[in-house]
C-alpha cells in the first residue's frame, strides 16, 4: 500500500499541514516537519514558494516573498524533504505550488527531483485538470506522482465527478470563495452544506477540507463531512508568535 | 481574422490556467462572450457610445513636420483624443456592456498607468455601477492625477502592496477579489488574462485598425501603410492598431516595447527580447523571469509599459516574425515626447512616446505610409514631464 492509502485508511480527522518551504529561515523545513511528525500529523504539504502566488492569501503571500529573500531554491527544498524522509517518516509528502514552477524545472526533472525526495504527489491550483489529462498524465504516472485537484464551492457536480475521476489522491474541498487563510474562525452553515453535498456524492477520493481552518474545532467538524482538515495560514502565523509548538499539540491532542 | 484555438491558443501561447476557484466564471464568459459581442444589441449599443461619447472615429492625422523629421509619410492615429485621453476606454465600454448583459452589477479593474482605471470607472459611473480600481502603490504615487480622476469618477482605488506594487502586482490583487467575490465582472485592461479575455479585448480594440483602413482607403487613397508601429506593455493598443492588417503580409507591424535604462541594463520592460516561455496571469506566454520561474519586477519610466508579459497574441506574432520587436529607452521615450510636442504641438503618453521614439530605427523610405498609434495624451505624465526637462 501506498503512504497515501495507508494514511487515508486511518481514523478521521486527519490533520495535513501547510508550510512554505524556506520560513522563517531558509533551513527550517526538516526541523519543523520532525516536530510536526513527531505531533502526530497525518500529511505534511510544502509549498514552493512562489513570487506571483495567485490563490493564496496575504500570510503566504508574505511568508512566500520572506522565503524567497532568505534565498531558497527548489534544489534545497529537495534537499530539505530528503532529510526528512532520512528520519524514516512514513506519513505523505506533498508539494504545493504553481504550474510555472514546474515548467522553468522542466516538467520531467521535477517529477523525477520529486520522485527521488520521496515526494508522494503534487497539488498545482493553477494546472488545470483538463491540462493535466492531456499533456502531463502519462508524465506523472512514469514517476509515480500522485496528483490532487481543488473543489470549490463553485464547482458544478459533473466537474466534481470529472475532478474525482482525473483525481488519485485526496481532493482539496476549499472551503468557501476565498483565498487561503480568509477564515472566520467556524464553519457556516452554507459552508456546512456544501461540505455535506460533496460527502453525499460517494467520490471514490479521500476528501480535505482547507481555507480558512484555524482551531481543533474546525478540525473536528470537518472530520465529520471529510477525512480530514488543512492547516497553512494559522500555523504559519503561530511560527511567527513562536507559539506553533503548542498550537500544534492543541490540534493534535 | 485571427481568432485562437477553442481552448484559447495562438501557436503556443495563451490558454487558461486559472485556479478552480475562477473556472466557473471564466467558463461563463467564454460561453457568452462572442455571441454577444455578435449581437445586433450589443453592436447597436457600443456603436452609439463610440460615436456620440467617445468621440470615435478619431482621426487619422498626417503629421507633416514630423513627416519631414523622419523623411516618410508619417501619420499618426489619434488614439489620445478619446473621451479619458486613450484608447483604453474602447474596450471599457465593450466590456461593460458585456457585464451589463450577463447581468453583472459589480466592475473590478486594475490599472497600470491609471488610464484603464480611468476608463473602467468612466464606464462604471456611466452605467451607474460600482467600480473597484486595483492599482500599486507605486503608480499610485506617479500618477497622482488619474488616482484623483477615478475617485471623482465614484470608484474605489485600492493599493496593490505586494510584490513590486505596481501592475503585475494590481492584476494579481485583482484576480484574489475576484476569486473571493465570483458574483463581480473583471474588466481586465489589455490582452492578457486567461481565454477569452486576450481575445476578447483585441476584438474590442479592433475598432482602431478597422478605422485606419478605412481613413487610408478614402482619405489617403492608399490600399494599406507600410508600417503600423505601437507601443507594448500588455498590448492591447498594439493588438487593436495591427488586428486588420494581421493577413496583410505587405504591411509591416512594428511592436515597441519599453527597454527601460537599456535592454540589458536589469531595468528594462523589454519583455520579448528578456522574457521565456512561462504563465502569468492565468496564460502562458513569453514571461521576464528566473530560472526557477519567479516572475521578475519590471522597470519602465512609463507606468502603463513595465508589465513583465505580453499577450499571447502578440507573443505569437512576435515569435512568428510576423510582428517586429523594438524597444526605446526611458531617455529615447522622453526625447521622442519632447519632439512630438515641438514638432506637431501634441503632447504624448510616455507610453505612446516609446512608439514614436522606434522611428528612427526603421529604414523607412520617402513614399512610405507610417501609422503610428498615439494611444494616449500626455497630461498624466507632465509631473515627469516637468522634472526631466525642467519645465
Amino acid at each position: 500500500m501506498s503512504r497515501i492509502t495507508t494514511t487515508f485508511a486511518k481514523q478521521k480527522p486527519l490533520l495535513n499541514i501547510f508550510i512554505t518551504a524556506g520560513y522563517p529561515q531558509v533551513n527550517s523545513l526538516p526541523e519543523l516537519a520532525n516536530q510536526l511528525f513527531t505531533k502526530g500529523i497525518a500529511i505534511l504539504e510544502v509549498g514552493m514558494p512562489y513570487s506571483d502566488p495567485l490563490a493564496d492569501g496575504p500570510v503566504i503571500q508574505q511568508t512566500s516573498a520572506l522565503a524567497l529573500k532568505n534565498g531558497i531554491t527548489m534544489a534545497q527544498i529537495f534537499d530539505q524533504i530528503k532529510l526528512i524522509r532520512k528520519t524514516e517518516q512514513q506519513a505523505p509528502i506533498f508539494l504545493m505550488g504553481y504550474l510555472n514552477q514546474l515548467l522553468q524545472f522542466g516538467p520531467e526533472s521535477f517529477l523525477k527531483a520529486c520522485t527521488d525526495a520521496e515526494v508522494d504527489g503534487l497539488i498545482i491550483p493553477d494546472l488545470p485538470y483538463e491540462v493535466y489529462l492531456s499533456s502531463y498524465k502519462p508524465l506523472f504516472e512514469r514517476y509515480g506522482m500522485a496528483i490532487s485537484f481543488l473543489i470549490t464551492p463553485g464547482t458544478s457536480e459533473e466537474r466534481i465527478k470529472a475532478l474525482d475521476a482525473a483525481c488519485n489522491s485526496f481532493l482539496y474541498i476549499v472551503s468557501d470563495n476565498s483565498l487561503t487563510g480568509a477564515g472566520k474562525g467556524q464553519f457556516s452553515h452554507s459552508q456546512l452544506a456544501y461540505f455535506k453535498r460533496i460527502n453525499d456524492m460517494n467520490l471514490k477520493n479521500p476528501t480535505m477540507i482547507g481555507f480558512g481552518i484555524s482551531s481543533k474545532n474546525m478540525l473536528i467538524e470537518a472530520g465529520k463531512y471529510a477525512n480530514g482538515a488543512i492547516i497553512g495560514t494559522a500555523y504559519l502565523e503561530s511560527i511567527k508568535r513562536e507559539e506553533n509548538e503548542a498550537f500544534i499539540s492543541e490540534l493534535t491532542s | 481574422m485571427i481568432q485562437p484555438t477553442e481552448d484559447g491558443f495562438y501557436g503556443e501561447f495563451g490558454g487558461a490556467f486559472v485556479p478552480e476557484m475562477l473556472h466557473a466564471n471564466v467558463e461563463e464568459l467564454r460561453n457568452n462572450y462572442k455571441r454577444i459581442l455578435d449581437s445586433r444589441e450589443f453592436k447597436e449599443e457600443l456603436g452609439d457610445l463610440l460615436k456620440n461619447y467617445v468621440g470615435r472615429p478619431t482621426p487619422l492625422y498626417k503629421a507633416s513636420n514630423l513627416s519631414a523629421y523622419f523623411g516618410a509619410n508619417i501619420y499618426l492615429k489619434r488614439e489620445d483624443l478619446n473621451h479619458t485621453g486613450a484608447h483604453k476606454i474602447n474596450n471599457a465600454l465593450g466590456q461593460i456592456l458585456l457585464a451589463r448583459m450577463m447581468g453583472k452589477t459589480h466592475i473590478i479593474a486594475e490599472t497600470g498607468a491609471g488610464q484603464h482605471g480611468v476608463a473602467a470607472a468612466t464606464a462604471s459611473a456611466l452605467m451607474g455601477m460600482p467600480c473597484k480600481v486595483f492599482m500599486g502603490e507605486i503608480d499610485i504615487e506617479r500618477q497622482a492625477p488619474n488616482v484623483a480622476r477615478m475617485k471623482m469618477l465614484g470608484s474605489e482605488v485600492i493599493a496593490a502592496t505586494s510584490g513590486s506594487k505596481t501592475l503585475k502586482d494590481a492584476t494579481n490583487e485583482a484576480i484574489r477579489y475576484w476569486i473571493g467575490h465570483p458574483d463581480t465582472y473583471y474588466l481586465i485592461g489589455s490582452v492578457v488574462g486567461p481565454h477569452p479575455y486576450p481575445d476578447l479585448v483585441a476584438r474590442l480594440q479592433a475598432v482602431i485598425s478597422k478605422e485606419i483602413e478605412e481613413q487610408l482607403t478614402h482619405e489617403v487613397g492608399v490600399e494599406r501603410p507600410d508600417y503600423v508601429v505601437a507601443c507594448v506593455g500588455g498590448g492591447s493598443n498594439a493588438a487593436g492598431a495591427f488586428y486588420h492588417f494581421i493577413e496583410d503580409e505587405q504591411v509591416k507591424l512594428v511592436a515597441v516595447e519599453a527597454a527601460g535604462k537599456g535592454v540589458e541594463s536589469g531595468e528594462s520592460a523589454a519583455t520579448y527580447q528578456l522574457g521565456s516561455l512561462g504563465i502569468i496571469h492565468g496564460n502562458q506566454t513569453l514571461v521576464m523571469q528566473t530560472g526557477e520561474g519567479q516572475i521578475i519586477e519590471p522597470y519602465s519610466i512609463s507606468a502603463g509599459l513595465d508589465y513583465p508579459g505580453i499577450g499571447p497574441m502578440l507573443a505569437h506574432l512576435l515569435s512568428t516574425g510576423r510582428c517586429e520587436a523594438l524597444s526605446a529607452t526611458d531617455e529615447e521615450a522622453l526625447q521622442a515626447a519632447l519632439l512630438l510636442t515641438q514638432q506637431e504641438g501634441i503632447i504624448p503618453a510616455l507610453e505612446s512616446a516609446h512608439a514614436i521614439a522606434a522611428l528612427e530605427r526603421l529604414p523607412l523610405k520617402p513614399t512610405d505610409i507610417v501609422v503610428v498609434n498615439l494611444s494616449g495624451r500626455g497630461d498624466k505624465d507632465l509631473a515627469t514631464y516637468m522634472k526631466h526637462f525642467d519645465l
